[in-house]
């Protein structure tokens, strides 16, 4: 039972460290960035080359992860992003489905279509007991990392300067840049951040998910119902709404396996019936 | 509304000259080229099926020679995505403007019966080197099998833990025809055996997390868990069973061999050492004819390691051009199934045949253990069930 409910908490924090970066460029910088799964592949495929063709140690893999990603981010933000911070959502959507494509022929040529799959460290594969519930280690780990991450940008957006920086050149970007803000720059920054989160996501889900070029088509409709559920305006809204998805999916699946698999959408449905703006949403100005 | 009815018309007008194509299908015999379609994932989430299978072929003719009683054999690849209505269209379109004489490939079942209506029709053979359903064949006179039937993969498997000491299991497979094709034959065996299944659980096919029904086959305290996934999902399966412990607390590890395919088994770790599985091949099969295919595809295709779709891909090739040796390079559609059925003959997975009835493949079902063997991680064979037909088209 405790195991289920662990389970279920370890599947959402894997969600939630998936979504989380979308929820930064989507909800901070309202920018529709469905290729965000792309800097989750990544970031993954980062983790495969550097751990199973080049040996390296896992702890060197997840900050590299975030790097390239972040990088990768930050150099598409400034040739390609830019030019579509105004445009209509519509546009951005088109743009960024293209991105997807192109990532996975990208991927496909170089890698191969076959799965790749990572191998943990044997201290991070196994399992132990905590109050009597059988837990794996590397979803106890995943779990600590994300609380973490939660925590530190929650701390970021709501009490630093940056943050508040970063929610003024939001809010109003003319104003902003008035008030002497370097709002080209920070969203660059937002957006590279964004991006490296997606890529220290996959890295993270790689071993448990596997990667395949695939991945951003995969996974892109969870990141969203993630979003949709949580609302993107905040992190904790996503960081919630993960944690009930999670928990539900695992939890459904184990105790009525027959409609086990409809359950996050019974849920994502319910919300978008009854509060369409997400359950957890800052209300904003606009 | 006007495209539509266009399309339409186009699609009764390609019909209409399958249709017609029959009767001037011996003229195609005076050519002295034979095309043989080859329709297959080659992009999309199958693809590596498709490329193995190509793979398997070039090889074929690379050691064979391209030329077959007087013939040269052309092989025209073509790309459907894993989409069965793809794989319709584009077998029309090698039918007709192509004017293929044999259809190959197929990666997955509704692929292969989307073409069923279209062979039929035309009378052209279709030789399947992947789909593993037991229906196909059923669905055309036109079909020959060179590949497997999940029910002919994992009875051998229910029978060989029933004789071994596993009283009690929970299975294990993704809810989809082949998954429910093999979960039924392994209960059914398993259970006149005297074994008994405790339970029997269905994952969604979209569904990367595994852990709510590990948890419950774990609950269940089975001697063995039987497990059975497309081979996509069958690295995180594994990855998941390993992490859940289930391994180390001494239930078995049981399934068709597309749980511990080779070309993924190579990127897996220690942790599946030990997992059966049955299967009809290996790449350390120690046959010469299997050293010699496995020596060569590694040296052709940059050391990867050929698994079950090369074989298949270098099998339907092999069928093919025996089919062609028996009719004296006479493509006509009838002559050639004639000379396909009851075709035998030794393929680098050891003896197979086609049978004369069904037009499915006869072949042995090794059981094996995962072990390494020259650092690197293999299913090795240890036991053989011989010359197994489906159980479910006699």
């Amino acid at each position: 039972m405790l195991t289920i409910l662990f389970d279920g908490v370890a599947y959402g924090m894997l969600l939630f460290i998936l979504a989380v970066g979308l929820c930064v460029t989507l909800g901070l910088m309202n920018f529709v960035n469905l290729a965000h799964g792309a800097f989750a592949m990544a970031g993954g495929y980062l983790t495969v080359v550097m751990m199973n063709r080049m040996g390296i140690s896992f702890w060197w893999c997840l900050p590299a992860a975030f790097l390239f990603s972040a990088a990768l981010g930050a150099i598409l933000e400034r040739t390609l992003y830019r030019r579509l911070y105004d445009k209509t959502h519509l546009d951005q959507v088109l743009f960024s489905i293209g991105l997807i494509f192109m990532s996975m022929a990208a991927v496909d040529y170089a890698m191969g279509a076959s799965q790749q799959i990572v191998n943990l460290p044997s201290y991070l594969s196994g399992r132990v007991e905590i109050f009597g519930a059988q837990v794996g280690v590397y979803r106890l780990f995943v779990i600590a990392v994300c609380g973490v991450l939660a925590v530190g940008l929650q701390f970021i957006i709501a009490r630093t300067r940056f943050g508040s920086q970063l929610r003024a050149s939001v809010d109003d970007g003319r104003v902003a840049r008035g008030l002497g803000i370097d709002v080209t720059r920070i969203f660059s920054l937002t957006f590279a951040v964004g991006s490296g989160l997606a890529g220290l996501g996959g890295a993270l889900g790689a071993s448990i998910l596997s990667m395949d070029p695939f991945f951003p088509l995969k996974y892109m409709i969870y990141f969203l119902i993630v979003i949709a559920v949580g609302g993107a305006t905040t992190i904790t809204g996503p960081f919630f709404a993960s944690l009930l998805l999670g928990i539900a999916d695992v939890g459904g699946k184990y105790f009525v396996p027959a409609i086990g698999g409809f359950i996050i959408y019974t849920i994502m449905v319910a919300v978008l019936i009854f509060r369409p703006e997400g359950l957890f949403t800052r209300r904003t100005r606009r | 509304m006007l495209r539509r009815q266009l399309l339409l018309g186009a699609a009764s007008l390609a019909t209409g000259v399958v249709a017609g194509l029959a009767p001037s299908a011996p003229a195609l015999a005076q050519q002295q080229t034979v095309k043989v379609g080859f329709i297959a994932a080659m992009t999309g989430p199958q693809a590596s099926s498709g490329r193995q299978m190509l793979q398997g072929i070039r090889l074929y003719q690379a050691l064979n020679g391209d030329t077959v009683a007087g013939k040269k054999i052309e092989v025209i690849v073509r790309d459907d995505t894993g989409v069965a209505d793809q794989t319709r269209r584009i077998a029309q379109e090698l039918i007709v403007n192509e004017k293929v004489a044999f259809i190959s490939g197929f990666s997955l079942t509704p692929l292969a019966l989307a073409v069923a209506p279209v062979i039929t029709q035309s009378k052209t053979p279709a030789i399947i080197m992947t789909a593993g359903t037991s229906i196909i064949t059923a669905q055309s006179p036109y079909f020959a099998r060179v590949s497997f039937t999940l029910p002919q993969q994992t009875m051998p498997m229910a029978e060989w833990a029933a004789k071994n000491g596993v009283k009690t299991a929970v299975t294990l497979v993704t809810d989809y025809g082949p998954g429910l094709d093999s979960e039924k034959a392994f209960a059914e065996k398993f259970t006149e055996l005297g074994g008994k299944v405790l339970a029997q659980l269905r994952a969604p096919l979209a569904n990367p997390e595994f852990a709510p029904f590990l948890q419950r086959a774990a609950d269940a305290k089975p001697d063995a868990i039987f497990l059975f996934v497309p081979g996509t999902q069958a690295g995180p399966l594994m990855r998941q069973v390993v992490d859940r412990g289930l391994t180390k607390s001494g239930v078995k590890i049981i399934g068709p061999g597309d749980i511990t395919e080779d070309e993924q088994l190579v990127s897996m770790d220690d942790s599946v050492l030990g997992v059966l599985t049955s299967h009809f091949y290996s790449a350390a099969h120690g046959s010469d004819a299997n050293k010699r295919f496995v020596a060569e595809f590694r040296k052709a295709n940059n050391n990867q390691r050929p698994n079950f779709f090369a074989v298949g891909g270098w099998d339907g090739m092999h069928a093919i051009y025996e089919a062609l040796r028996k009719t004296n390079g006479e493509t006509d559609g009838d002559k050639i199934m004639g000379a396909l059925r009851g075709l035998e003959w030794d393929s680098p997975r050891g003896r197979m045949s086609i049978d004369p009835q069904t037009r499915d493949v006869v072949q042995d079902v090794y059981i094996r253990r995962v072990e390494r063997r020259d650092g690197e991680l293999y299913n090795i064979e240890f036991d053989v069930v011989r010359q197994v037909k489906d159980p479910y088209r006699k």
